[in-house]
C-alpha cells in the first residue's frame, strides 16, 4: 500500500479524529469549539489538498503553462472557511451568555446544575 | 418576465428582507409586518412554482445565466416544489400567529433580532430545497442552521441557551459530514451539479471512496433530520426554544432534512447505493426502533413541548421507514407523510403556545382544567392530536394507510402491527394530555385563564382544519406524493 503518497490524506484523518475526539471527550465549551474547529480544518485540508497536481501551477492561460490545479475546491473552501468563521464566533457568543446564566462553562457541571432543577 | 425568475426570487426575496429587519430595534411590530408581507410572498410564489410544476414539468434555472454544471442550477421538480409548499405555507401562518406570542416569550429590545432570523432561517431552508448544486446546498444548510442556533437561544430558560450550544456542536458536525461527502463524490466525478452527479456517479457507485461519501453523508444527514439515534439535540432544542421558534423549526427544519436525504438517495445515487450498502436496511430497523422507542418515552414526559419533540423522533421515524422500503408506495407515504407531519406538529405546538400565553408553563400538570378555560386551543390540541394518532378523516390517516399499503405490499403484516402499536403508543402519550386538560378541575388557587387571542386563533384553527381537509381530500396532496415518488424511483413521470 502507498503510505508515503497518501501522506495528505493521513494527516486529514489524524487532524479529523483529533478534533473530533476533542469535541466528545472534553467538558469545557471553549475546547469543544476549539476540537470543532481543527475538526473543520480537517477538512479544508481534504478539499485543497485533492485539487494539487505535481508540477501544475495556478490556472492562467499562456503558452508557458500546461498543467493547471483546479482552482474550484479553494474557492469552495473560502466559503466553508467564512461558515467556519461565523459558527466559531455564534457559538463564543452562546458560551458568554451561558457563562453569565450559570457562572461556569464546563458542560458537566452545567449538567449536575440542570438536573438538580429539572 | 418575473415569473421565470420565481426560483431565485423564492430565495433572494427572505435573504435580502432579513437584515432589513434590524431597521426596526423600536418598532418591533413594524418588523414583525415586513416579515409577514415577506413570507406570505414566499408561499405565493411556492404556490406559483407548483402550478408551474404541475403543468410544465421540471424547472431548471441558471443563476446568472451560467449554465450548469459550471454555474449554480437551481432546480424545482415535483418533490421541491412539494417541500416548498409546505416550508413556505407554515412559515406563513407562524408569523401571523407569531405577534402576541413573540412579544410574551423575548425581551422587547430583542424581538427584532428574532424577526431578522425568522427570515435568514426562511430563506435557508428554502434555500436547501430550490437548489440543485451540492455544495450551494450546503451554504443554506448552514444559514438555515445558524440561525436556528440563535432562535434556539432567544429562549426565556437559561437551558435554552444549552440546548442551543449542543445543537450548533452536533449540527456543525453533521454539515461538516456532509461536506466531507460531498468533497469524496467531487473527487470521483468532478462536479457538484446534482443532475449532472446523478448522470456520473452509478459508474463509480461500487468504489470505496463512494462507500466513504454514502456513510458521511447519511450520518452527517441523519444528525440535521434528528435520526434515532443521533437526535439528542432535538428534545431540549424543542422544550426551551420560543414556542413560535419550536413550531417552525419542528414543523419545516427536520423535513427539510429529509428532502436532502430523498434528494441524495434517489435522485444523486437513484437508488444505486441500496446494492453496494445496506443503508436502506440500517434505516429500517432505526426508523422502527424510532417509532417504537420514542413514542414509549414521550408518555412519560411531564413537560407537554419535550413529549412533543420525543414525539416528533418518532414521526421522523415512519417518514425514514417509508423511505427505506425503496417502493413507490413506501416513497409516497413517506413524502406524503412529511406534508403531513409538518401540518399536524405545527398546529398541536402553535395550541401549546397559546397555553404557554396564557399559564406561562408548558407542563403537562398545569394544563388541568383548560379544556373549560381555552376551549378553542384544547380543542386545537385534540384535533391535532388525533391526526397525530391516525383518526380517520385526519391527515394523519392517509400518511399512516400509505405506510401499511406499502408493507402490505411486501407481504410484512408484522411491519403493520408495528406501526399500528406505535399508534397506539401516540394514543397514550395524547390522551394524558387530554385527560388533564380535561378531566381534571384547575385547582382553586389558580388565577383565572382566558381563551387566547383571536390572532393566534386564527392561524392555529387554519392549520387544524388544513390537517382535517387534507384527509378528506386528498387530491392534491396524495397526488402530488406519488408522482413525486414515482419520479424519485424514475418509473413514468
Amino acid at each position: 500500500m502507498n503510505v508515503l503518497g497518501l501522506f495528505n490524506y493521513w494527516i486529514v484523518v489524524i487532524l479529523m479524529m483529533a478534533g473530533f475526539y476533542v469535541v466528545i471527550a472534553q467538558e469545557n465549551m471553549i475546547k469543544k469549539l476549539v476540537g470543532l474547529n481543527v475538526f473543520q480544518v480537517a477538512v479544508f485540508v481534504f478539499y485543497i489538498s485533492m485539487s494539487k497536481i505535481d508540477g501544475a501551477t495556478a490556472p492562467i492561460l499562456g503558452d508557458e503553462f500546461e498543467v493547471y490545479a483546479n482552482p474550484l475546491p479553494h474557492v469552495l473552501i473560502l466559503t466553508a472557511i467564512v461558515v467556519g468563521v461565523a459558527t466559531t464566533a455564534l457559538g463564543l457568543a452562546l458560551i458568554v451568555r451561558i457563562r453569565d446564566a450559570y457562572d461556569t462553562v464546563e458542560d458537566d457541571e452545567i449538567q449536575r446544575i440542570e438536573e438538580t432543577e429539572a | 418576465m418575473i415569473s421565470a425568475h420565481l426560483p431565485i426570487l423564492q430565495v433572494v426575496v427572505p435573504l435580502i428582507a432579513a437584515p432589513l429587519g434590524l431597521l426596526f430595534r423600536r418598532t418591533p411590530n413594524l418588523a414583525w409586518l415586513l416579515t409577514l408581507v415577506i413570507s406570505w410572498l414566499t408561499l405565493a410564489i411556492s404556490v406559483a412554482l407548483l402550478a408551474q410544476v404541475l403543468t410544465g414539468g421540471p424547472i431548471s434555472y441558471e443563476l446568472g445565466s451560467w449554465a450548469p454544471p459550471w454555474g449554480i442550477e437551481y432546480r424545482i421538480d415535483i418533490l421541491s416544489a412539494f417541500v416548498l409548499l409546505i416550508v413556505s405555507g407554515v412559515g406563513a401562518l407562524v408569523i401571523l400567529y407569531a405577534r402576541q406570542s413573540v412579544e410574551a416569550e423575548i425581551p422587547g429590545d430583542r424581538i427584532y433580532l428574532f424577526y431578522t432570523m425568522y427570515l435568514l432561517a426562511l430563506a435557508g431552508l428554502l434555500g436547501i430545497v430550490t437548489t440543485g448544486d451540492a455544495f450551494n446546498l450546503f451554504v443554506f444548510l448552514e444559514i438555515s442552521s445558524l440561525s436556528s442556533y440563535v432562535l434556539i437561544a432567544l429562549g426565556a430558560e437559561r437551558r435554552a441557551l444549552t440546548a442551543a450550544f449542543r445543537y450548533l456542536v452536533l449540527g456543525t458536525i453533521g454539515a461538516t459530514f456532509y461536506v466531507i461527502g460531498v468533497g469524496l463524490m467531487y473527487q470521483m466525478t468532478g462536479t457538484l451539479n446534482i443532475a449532472d452527479l446523478a448522470a456520473r456517479l452509478p459508474d463509480v457507485v461500487q468504489t470505496r471512496t463512494m462507500l466513504v461519501a454514502i456513510g458521511f453523508l447519511t450520518v452527517g444527514i441523519g444528525l440535521k433530520l434528528g435520526l434515532f439515534p443521533v437526535h439528542v439535540w432535538l428534545p431540549n432544542a424543542y422544550t426551551y426554544a420560543p414556542s413560535v421558534v419550536t413550531a417552525f423549526l419542528a414543523a419545516t427544519a427536520t423535513k427539510v432534512a429529509v428532502y436532502v436525504l430523498l434528494r441524495m438517495y434517489y435522485t444523486v445515487f437513484q437508488g444505486h447505493l441500496f446494492a453496494p450498502l445496506p443503508v436502506d436496511e440500517i434505516l429500517f430497523v432505526l426508523g422502527i426502533l424510532a417509532m417504537l422507542a420514542m413514542s414509549a418515552v414521550a408518555i412519560f414526559q411531564t413537560n407537554a413541548k419535550r413529549l412533543l419533540a420525543y414525539s416528533s423522533v418518532a414521526q421522523i421515524g415512519y417518514m425514514i421507514l417509508g423511505i427505506s422500503l425503496v417502493t413507490v408506495t413506501g416513497l409516497t407515504a413517506g413524502v406524503l407523510h412529511l406534508f403531513n407531519h409538518a401540518l399536524m406538529k405545527a398546529a398541536l405546538f402553535l395550541a401549546l403556545g397559546c397555553v404557554f400565553l396564557r399559564i406561562r408553563s408548558a407542563k403537562v400538570d398545569d394544563m388541568a382544567g383548560l379544556g373549560k378555560a381555552m376551549p378553542w386551543t384544547m380543542a386545537a390540541f385534540v384535533l391535532g392530536g388525533f391526526s397525530l394518532i391516525g383518526v380517520p378523516l385526519t391527515v394523519g390517516f392517509i400518511s399512516k394507510w400509505y405506510l401499511i399499503l406499502a408493507a402490505l405490499e411486501k407481504d410484512w403484516w408484522w411491519l403493520a402491527a408495528i406501526i399500528l402499536i406505535s399508534s397506539l403508543l401516540a394514543v397514550i402519550y395524547i390522551w394524558r394530555v387530554v385527560e388533564v386538560a380535561y378531566f381534571r378541575a384547575r385547582p382553586a388557587e389558580a388565577p383565572p385563564v382566558t381563551e387566547a387571542p383571536l390572532f393566534m386563533l386564527v392561524p392555529m384553527w387554519a392549520l387544524v382544519l388544513a390537517n382535517i381537509y387534507f384527509g378528506i381530500d386528498t387530491d392534491l396532496t396524495v397526488g402530488t406524493a406519488a408522482r413525486a415518488a414515482q419520479f424519485l424511483m424514475g418509473v413514468g413521470s
